[in-house]
């Protein structure tokens, strides 16, 4: 059984307000049976400085991603990180995190990869939640573990790979990098590690629109209508598109992956996670500055 | 630790990536996270001035660093680190250099292998990608310390 929906108002503007959660939410709803929270950041040690109190860390790089392969786990990883964690199939999941929630939006796009049906994200992420001087615990819950059927991935829908990029060419497709990187002057984020990529620029018709321009300052989503302003009248887009995001490794087009999914009601955005990070060093795909 | 993982560290780092190897996978996060919390506070001439610091851009979070050569015999060499809370692991990875390198004469820190950041067990724990912004914190601090005790050599000289 799923918990009911956030009824907030601010939320229920948003085409799927089920996918999100707010702080008021969550406190009311904390230790409540068929809800597990998970704490998805960037910096791996953050969840033991403090976390919201019975939440439990999900790392992106050693629970969800391949150790050899450079790709996401299988069905039956997927089961075990799951599964140790109590999650059910029928479990509703929330997830927040550091950096306006890049890390979680992450975490919430792979689950939806392996078709969990309830995983919401907490608006604001880690930051609202400690802004607003919440408790923060660094107890560790004990768990009873779960069964989570082993289930297969499917790319198909919310994934795109390098050839559905070259298959898409033409067609709309968002880079959420800073400009720096979308001009090619920059083959990394801004005061971010370099990543390695041969080429800087972009790929051919992208449109750049930066990740952030979706959030608050304070990480928060913005409003639906300042979300339409951007993506359906400045870009000119419409919910009916077929869109691919990327970025530089999938993390913050998975956050306008969301936001164009979840909060503007697209019916088909995928996200290209090999993003430039393999677009950049792939040989003979074409690049545009 | 095998021979090799201590080859060419001065003995405090050496015995700091011991104590990393010697711990699982678990501990060693947390070993890393106590590092993190030790990592003493600016003092109040670096407190505020970051302008008078150098910005480690490799790191996934904002990093400052100063290194300073003392004028001794040695060049003894004291480093001044600062991140957010937020950024635990940058911190760690900060504390772990400052555990195994401050006090040092200028010519150990400069003998530190570059792939020192990587004997410390934790790229399988943190992801190689993190790693790079210590790599990138090590070769910032040698080459402080290279111009620093340039400068001092330079001044005692005249």
């Amino acid at each position: 059984m799923t918990l009911s929906p956030d009824t907030d108002e601010k939320l229920a503007t948003y085409a799927h307000p089920e996918r999100l959660v707010t702080t008021t939410w969550l406190s009311e709803h904390l230790g409540e049976e068929g809800l597990v929270v998970l704490e998805s950041d960037e910096d791996v040690l953050l969840y033991d400085t403090g976390h919201v109190p019975g939440a439990l860390k999900i790392d992106w790089h050693t629970d969800l991603n391949d150790p050899l392969t450079r790709d996401y786990v299988d069905g039956a990883r997927f089961a075990e990180v799951m599964g140790e964690r109590g999650i059910t199939r029928g479990t509703t999941v929330v997830i927040y995190g550091d950096k306006s929630n890049w890390w979680a939006s992450y975490a919430l796009w792979v689950m939806t990869l392996f078709g969990h049906q309830d995983v919401r994200l907490l608006d604001g992420g880690r930051a609202a939640w400690v802004a607003e001087g919440r408790e923060m615990t660094t107890e560790v819950p004990q768990v009873t573990p779960a069964t989570y059927p082993v289930v297969e991935r499917d790319d198909s829908k919310v994934r795109a790979f390098r050839d559905d990029v070259l298959a898409h060419l033409g067609s709309p497709m968002i880079d959420v990098r800073s400009p720096g990187e979308f001009s090619g002057e920059l083959l990394h984020m801004p005061d971010y590690p370099q990543e390695g990529a041969m080429r800087g620029g972009h790929v051919p018709g992208a449109r750049n629109v930066p990740w952030a321009r979706a959030a608050n300052e304070d990480g928060t989503f913005k409003s639906r209508q300042e979300l339409e302003s951007i993506y359906l009248e400045e870009q000119g887009l419409t919910p009916s598109d077929d869109v691919v995001a990327y970025c530089r490794i999938g993390e913050r087009s998975s956050h306008t992956w969301f936001v164009l999914t979840h909060l503007l009601g697209f019916d088909k955005v995928r996200n290209y996670d090999g993003s430039w990070t393999e677009w950049g060093n792939s040989v003979g795909v074409p690049v545009e500055r | 630790m095998t021979a090799d993982l201590r080859a060419g560290l001065p003995e405090q780092m050496a015995e700091l990536a011991a104590d990393f190897h010697a711990v699982g996978e678990k501990d060693r996060l947390q070993l890393l996270l106590e590092l993190s919390q030790e990592l003493p506070a600016l003092p109040e001439r670096y407190a505020g001035k970051m302008d008078q610091m150098e910005r480690v851009d490799e790191c996934q979070s904002p990093l400052f660093l100063a290194v300073e050569v003392e004028d001794d015999a040695d060049r003894t060499v004291h480093l001044f680190f600062d991140a957010p809370p937020e950024a635990p692991t940058t911190r760690g990875f900060a504390g772990i250099l400052h555990e195994s390198l401050d006090g040092l004469p200028a010519e150990d820190v400069l003998a530190v292998p570059d792939d020192a950041p990587y004997r410390f067990a934790l790229a399988e724990a943190v992801s190689p990608l993190r790693m790079r912004g210590m790599v990138a914190m090590l070769s910032r601090i040698k080459r402080q310390v290279r111009l620093r005790r340039q400068a001092a050599d330079t001044a005692a000289g005249s």
